[in-house]
């Protein structure tokens, strides 16, 4: 299934290969749907539990993210930018152990899919918009030195991109923060407390600070442009540390990512 | 009376901006003929069909004719004639193409591929009219019709499947195209010119068509921008004015006669907070300049001078030579489509005959019949009727779908098929029925 956003490459190109790229991610979707649903039957769970199937959620809810904004704005070549993406987190979700583990007790609860999924959705969002902001810095960088590459006429235009970055993260942003509550939410029924400050709770809120001012800014001052593009896409890094690097490195009470064999 | 359509050749006398300078062209245009020229000239009689095409950047004569070089021959005495220039001044600013490169020749014009500026389109639509111009005078027919319907075909593929028209080679399009790739749709925005020059209107103009909703003039002289601010239809201000409206523009356009900068980078950086930071794109068109160029460092500031502009006309235009070559490759394949089809011509008599020839001994056939069955009702005549029709074409059909196939390299075919259904006519190809 990876393969297929691979395809997505090409659909800069030529219409008629994009129209294809289209049709193969969306089958890709397709399949993936029914992938993670035969996850949850099986397991009796959410499919949001180790590293594996937390990626691959990430991915799933990439594509649906690319798909509706695709479907809703058109916008020129985002494929090219977001399907790499995909790719990506689907092949190291495929180098993870994909064995169904059993939950241990603590995490059974209904708030599972929920404060997981809306993460993770928030996750995609970011992920998408930081894609955005490095075609705005590419765009920008054809504008600002006046000299063009062949990307130029295919990069759809400024102000497009910037406010396809402002919708992702206005969305994105209370999912985040809706996340994080749900989370300490859940923590003080599982483990008794609200916050623990274990890393996985640091990272987030320093990472929910890092959007917050981004948007703090794009609302007050109207902040734009490239370093708003430049800070879209550090943040989108500070995230995946704490969706990756926290877990592999820090050891925590977030321990999906702890291997199984 | 028409000859053998296959055996005629395409041919072009003509002269371009490329052979010849404006005031011979000019002359060649004949603008002063009391005929129109393409009459003057099909009078010769020389050629079977003639398209008469006058632009400003050349004018050709496309010929369909069976002798080709002699029927050029006597095109290019007529108007010597009619234009008054001599034989040698004719000979040295025109051109001639026959055959194969007269229909390249015309596939590349009708490309914009030969024009002044490659990929410009008014070229089409000029030949377009020339085409139907000589239709009207009813001097092109079967050869020059398809000939143009096929140029016109080559002329759309080149524009959809190369990029040879898609970029901008003028400046004050540049400006504009280069406005929609950093605001996208131009609807809405607000356009500042500084200075009441010519080239600001103009490209004032261009920016009021693609959708920007308010122009403000600013001018020294408060008068000639309210004149035209009113031509426009924006507001005018004074220079004193301008912070504000800088705060309000989307696309400043400067074009003052002024000696130095009129508009300073700490000028630009002082609006960018009240603008919150909305994208400012500066286009300085005056020489000396009126933007001082440190401005574009501003972030979500973009500022091009006539320089940058024409560097970015350059660039483009740089980019279209490199899409010639496919479009090269493209003609290539479409001159053989035409000949192809060319050739096909002459199997049109043959598959004639046949089909007279079936329809022939069909209804002797069938009176026959009809002569030795007594009483039939209608019923049974209608099905007589339809049989004999019915065996009569399912006979000549293979050989004709044999003869539209594989003529073109096996043209001894057309000699068999005329032997074996004994048409009539001998095979030296020339006949007097195949007028249509």
């Amino acid at each position: 299934m990876a393969t297929i956003g691979f395809l997505m490459n090409m659909a800069t190109a030529r219409k008629d290969v994009e129209r294809w790229a289209m049709g193969i991610l969306s089958a890709g979707l397709g399949l993936h749907t029914v992938y993670l649903a035969y996850r949850w039957w099986i397991s009796g769970h959410a499919p949001i539990v180790n590293l594996h199937e937390s990626l691959s959620f990430f991915a799933w809810f990439v594509t649906l993210a690319f798909l509706a904004l695709q479907f809703r704005y058109k916008l020129k070549s985002l494929g090219a930018f977001v399907a790499p993406i995909v790719s990506v987190l689907l092949i190291v979700s495929y180098s993870q152990s994909n064995k169904i583990m059993s939950l241990p007790p603590s995490l059974k609860s209904f708030w599972l899919p929920v404060h997981a999924g809306i993460c993770i959705a928030s996750y995609a969002l970011f992920a998408t918009a930081a894609a955005i902001a490095m075609m705005y810095l590419l765009q920008e960088k054809n504008i600002k030195s006046k000299r063009f590459n062949r990307l130029f006429e295919r990069l759809p235009s400024l102000d497009g991109l910037d406010a396809m970055i402002g919708r992702c993260i206005n969305i994105g942003f209370p999912l985040l923060t809706l996340g994080i509550i749900t989370g300490s939410i859940w923590a003080e029924s599982a483990w008794g407390a609200y916050w623990s400050w274990d890393p996985k709770e640091t990272w987030s809120l320093v990472t929910w600070f890092f959007y917050a001012a981004l948007l703090h800014q794009r609302l007050t001052v109207g902040w734009r442009g490239r370093r708003a593009a430049i800070m879209t896409i550090i943040s989108f890094f500070i995230l995946l540390f704490t969706f990756l690097g926290v877990n592999l490195l820090l050891p925590g009470q977030h321990s999906y990512a702890t291997r199984l064999d | 009376m028409q000859q053998d359509l296959t055996n005629h050749v395409v041919s072009i006398i003509g002269t371009n901006h490329k052979t010849s300078d404006v005031a011979v062209r000019e002359r060649l245009a004949m603008p002063n003929c009391s005929a129109p020229p393409l009459l003057e000239f099909y009078r010769l009689g020389v050629c079977s069909e003639m398209i008469f095409l006058s632009t400003c950047n050349r004018v050709e004569i496309i010929t369909a004719s069976f002798s080709g070089e002699q029927a050029v021959a006597s095109i290019q005495r007529q108007w010597e004639e009619l234009s008054g220039l001599n034989t040698e001044t004719i000979s040295r600013n025109t051109y001639r193409h026959y055959g194969s490169d007269a229909v390249r020749h015309l596939f590349e014009v009708a490309a914009s591929l030969d024009s002044m500026i490659i990929g410009e389109p008014q070229i089409l639509g000029q030949l377009k009219t020339a085409h139907k111009t000589a239709c009207e005078a009813k001097t092109c027919s079967t050869i020059l019709n398809r000939l143009m319907e096929h140029a016109f075909f080559v002329a759309k593929a080149i524009r959809t499947q190369t990029r040879i028209g898609s970029s901008a080679v003028s400046i004050s399009y540049a400006a504009v195209e280069l406005a929609r790739k950093i605001f996208g749709e131009l609807t809405g925005k607000t356009a500042l010119l500084i200075g009441a020059g010519e080239m600001a209107e103009i490209a004032a103009q261009h920016l009021r068509q693609q959708g920007v909703k308010s122009i403000i003039v600013a001018n020294r002289t408060l008068e000639r921008g309210i004149e035209l601010a009113q031509r426009l239809g924006g507001q005018a201000i004074s220079l004193s004015e301008l912070p504000d409206a800088l705060i309000k523009a989307d696309i400043v356009i400067s074009s003052t006669g002024a000696p130095g900068y009129v508009l300073f980078k700490d000028q630009v950086s002082k609006i960018m907070r009240p603008r919150r930071h909305r994208l400012l794109f500066l286009i300085d068109i005056a020489v000396p300049r009126d933007i001082e160029p440190s401005i574009n460092e501003i972030d979500n500031v973009y500022l091009y001078d006539i320089d940058d502009l024409k560097g970015v006309v350059d660039q483009n235009k740089a980019e279209r030579e490199k899409e010639t070559v496919k479009a090269h490759r493209l003609i290539d394949t479409e001159v053989i489509k035409f000949f192809s089809w060319q050739k096909t011509l002459s199997i049109l008599p043959v598959i004639h005959e046949l089909q007279k020839k079936a329809e022939e001994v069909r209804l002797k056939e069938l009176v026959r019949s009809k002569a030795a069955i007594k009483n039939m009702t209608d019923e049974q005549e209608a099905v007589l009727e339809a049989m004999s029709r019915s065996i009569a074409q399912k006979l000549i059909q293979n050989p004709i779908i044999c003869l539209k196939k594989e003529s073109e390299h096996h043209p001894e075919l057309l000699d068999a098929c005329r032997r074996l259904f004994a048409l009539n006519n001998n095979h030296n190809g020339s006949q007097e029925k195949n007028s249509g």
